[in-house]
């Protein structure tokens, strides 16, 4: 940027040449950072036994074993689709539970406010190893444990303090008149609130979704603790993938690359959001 | 801030989030408090031990070295990724197709699933399978499973590679609400580079570095997945987090005490941090915080000046 400023003043041809220098260098650390996720994916279109044979750096026979295996096997995909299911039922909860709170934080002043504030964003920093044990004997006595409605649950102890600040940047960026004039147009605040102010921020909604969702994803340590096998998520479907005949490396690549797919699917739709939510410094 | 209207009605609106934070925290913070302060045999046998546990935790030297490793990884860390994240938004393209291309490829590791990471890396760094592995093993030996310093760097540059994406998106929005005006008058006045990080850039990135190291910090001082997966925490306990031994006392060994007592202190050193943290965060946006703006300190040097120049006039008379 700055080399780019200083040249430009001393001719175009240098500072082209500049700025080629800086983008190839960008795009080459680029490449270099997308090797591992490429590699995951290379294997994860070879046989096992191909795998195992010789070492390709590109692969000459291509082979779906491994996603056919995955989509075949119901405890794969099922427990594919039981993540899923709990992100976006987590996902939900949260955004029900966070928009009227930080419509509270972003438009009023109430006894201890700022301490109710600071207290929801302590829990964004709890080590989840610490709520491991009292989940496990909790849910197990209230019927939660095993289910995606447990799992979902557990996970608003991180994503709903995450979900009040980010959205409480956004609502803060609506102007107070709107609500003035709604009140006086005589508008209810119930009908207001969902006519008017949610379409507001539907981008900062968007956002939100978007971090909800990527933080129940990429979840693993309490999502294991309080599931066995009915709900059991995909992340830990993973960690048993050792077999009598070694691991499968094939089929955890596939499984791997299937993971990762929702997640790019969610960023492509957002990829124009997200520097504006990470620009609020709310993350 | 003063135009927010006083209203404790307001308190409905948040009631939803307190209901669910209490119950997804504070019972069973509740609980682990619990734990620390009995030794529970059975149902009907508890017995209180008040601090016992709290000592314990404290003078366990396999807690102890934890404590220290993972803080020890967290500061590397932190001296990595916030300098390369710094670079690479600087690096990144600010417009058109090119810039969205960049922000999809940087936000692909945040949305990995934990334990996938670690899978990645474990296939990646293997030597017989794994493109790095095989490419390091070119020119030493290099084997995670045996060596200490290579489980170690491996942690390093597979975090590194997980999470220096968010201080560079970060860095990212931060640098972007920076005024391309500021740039235009560093350039009239002939800044170099350096002075034009020194001096526009990094004034405009302060909040936005603060939340990166926090968050930075945070994450790293409870990294359990990654690691767990990629090394299970060796060789030997060389690559054993605060997260991982907690878990497996907790889960593996079922030591309630221990954990219990472990957690609260875990939780508490995290709280207090964040809380000091905070603080310093928020110091310049209260009200009543002193804060010396550009205009003080000229006015200061202002002042000073003429001192200088008096001092200077005393020493010629001299």
């Amino acid at each position: 940027m700055t080399t780019m400023m200083a040249t430009s003043a001393a001719g175009k041809k240098t500072s082209r040449f500049h700025f080629d220098l800086r983008s190839w260098l960008f795009w080459l650390i680029m490449a270099v950072w997308a090797l591992p996720v490429v590699w995951l994916i290379s294997m994860s279109l070879r046989d096992n036994a191909d795998i195992l044979a010789k070492f390709e750096v590109i692969p000459s026979e291509i082979s779906f074993t491994g996603y056919i295996k995955f989509f075949e096997d119901p405890s794969w995909i099922g427990s594919y689709m039981n993540s899923v299911t709990y992100t976006i039922l987590n996902m939900v909860l949260s955004l029900i539970v966070a928009l009227p709170a930080a419509y509270a934080f972003s438009r009023y002043t109430f006894s201890g406010d700022k301490h109710l504030f600071f207290w929801l964003l302590t829990n964004r920093m709890a080590p989840a190893a610490v709520f491991l044990l009292p989940f496990f004997q909790l849910y197990q006595s209230l019927d939660l444990f095993d289910t995606a409605l447990g799992v979902a649950l557990a996970h608003m102890l991180f994503n709903v303090p995450l979900a009040v600040w980010i959205l409480e940047g956004f609502m803060s960026g609506v102007p107070k008149q709107l609500d003035e004039i709604a009140e006086i147009d005589g508008y209810k605040f119930p009908r207001f609130f969902l006519t008017i102010f949610i379409p507001m921020i539907r981008s900062g909604i968007g956002v939100t979704a978007f971090f909800l969702f990527m933080f129940s994803w990429v979840e693993l340590l309490i999502a294991r603790t309080i599931t066995a096998t009915a709900a059991k998520p995909i992340a830990a479907q993973m960690t048993r993938t050792i077999s009598a005949s070694g691991i499968d490396w094939s089929l955890l690549s596939a499984a791997g690359v299937m993971t990762i797919l929702p997640g790019v699917l969610v960023i492509w739709f957002v990829r124009n959001y997200i520097a504006k939510g990470f620009a609020l410094g709310r993350v | 801030m003063d135009s927010k209207k006083k209203n404790n009605k307001a308190w409905f609106l948040v009631l939803p989030v307190v209901f669910v934070v209490a119950f997804t925290a504070i019972i069973p913070l509740m609980a682990v408090a619990n734990y620390s302060l009995q030794d529970i045999q059975g149902a009907s046998n508890r017995l209180f031990v008040g601090l016992d546990f709290f000592k314990r935790v404290a003078t366990d030297p396999n807690i102890q070295d934890a404590f220290v490793r993972n803080l020890n990884l967290s500061i590397q860390i932190l001296f990595i990724q916030i300098p390369l994240g710094i670079f690479l938004a600087r690096l990144m393209p600010r417009s058109g197709w090119k810039a969205s291309a960049a922000l999809v490829v940087m936000a692909i590791p945040l949305i990995i699933p934990w334990n996938v990471v670690g899978t990645t890396w474990r296939i990646f760094t293997r030597g017989d399978i794994g493109l790095g592995g095989v490419l390091v093993n070119q020119f030493f030996d290099y084997n995670l499973s045996e060596d200490t310093t290579d489980a170690w760097v491996t942690i390093l540059v597979m975090d590194t590679w997980h999470w220096t994406p968010l201080v560079t998106l970060l860095v990212y929005a931060g640098l972007r609400s920076i005024p391309q005006a500021y740039y235009q008058a560093a350039a009239i006045d002939g800044a170099s580079p350096m002075a034009v990080f020194r001096f526009v850039e990094l004034p405009k990135l302060k909040r936005v570095l603060m939340i990166a190291l926090l968050l930075r910090f945070m994450d790293s001082f409870m990294m359990y997945t990654e690691p767990f997966v990629v090394t299970g925490g060796g060789p030997g306990s060389s690559t054993q987090t605060l997260s991982i031994l907690l878990t497996t006392i907790a889960i593996g060994q079922f030591d309630l005490g221990v954990a219990g007592a472990f957690s609260l202190m875990y939780f508490l050193f995290i709280q207090i941090f964040s809380f000091i943290f905070f603080t310093v965060l928020t110091l310049d946006e209260r009200p009543g915080a002193t804060k010396v703006t550009p205009k003080d300190k000229k006015a200061a040097k202002q002042e000073k000046q003429p001192n200088k120049v008096s001092s200077k006039l005393k020493k010629v008379q001299k």
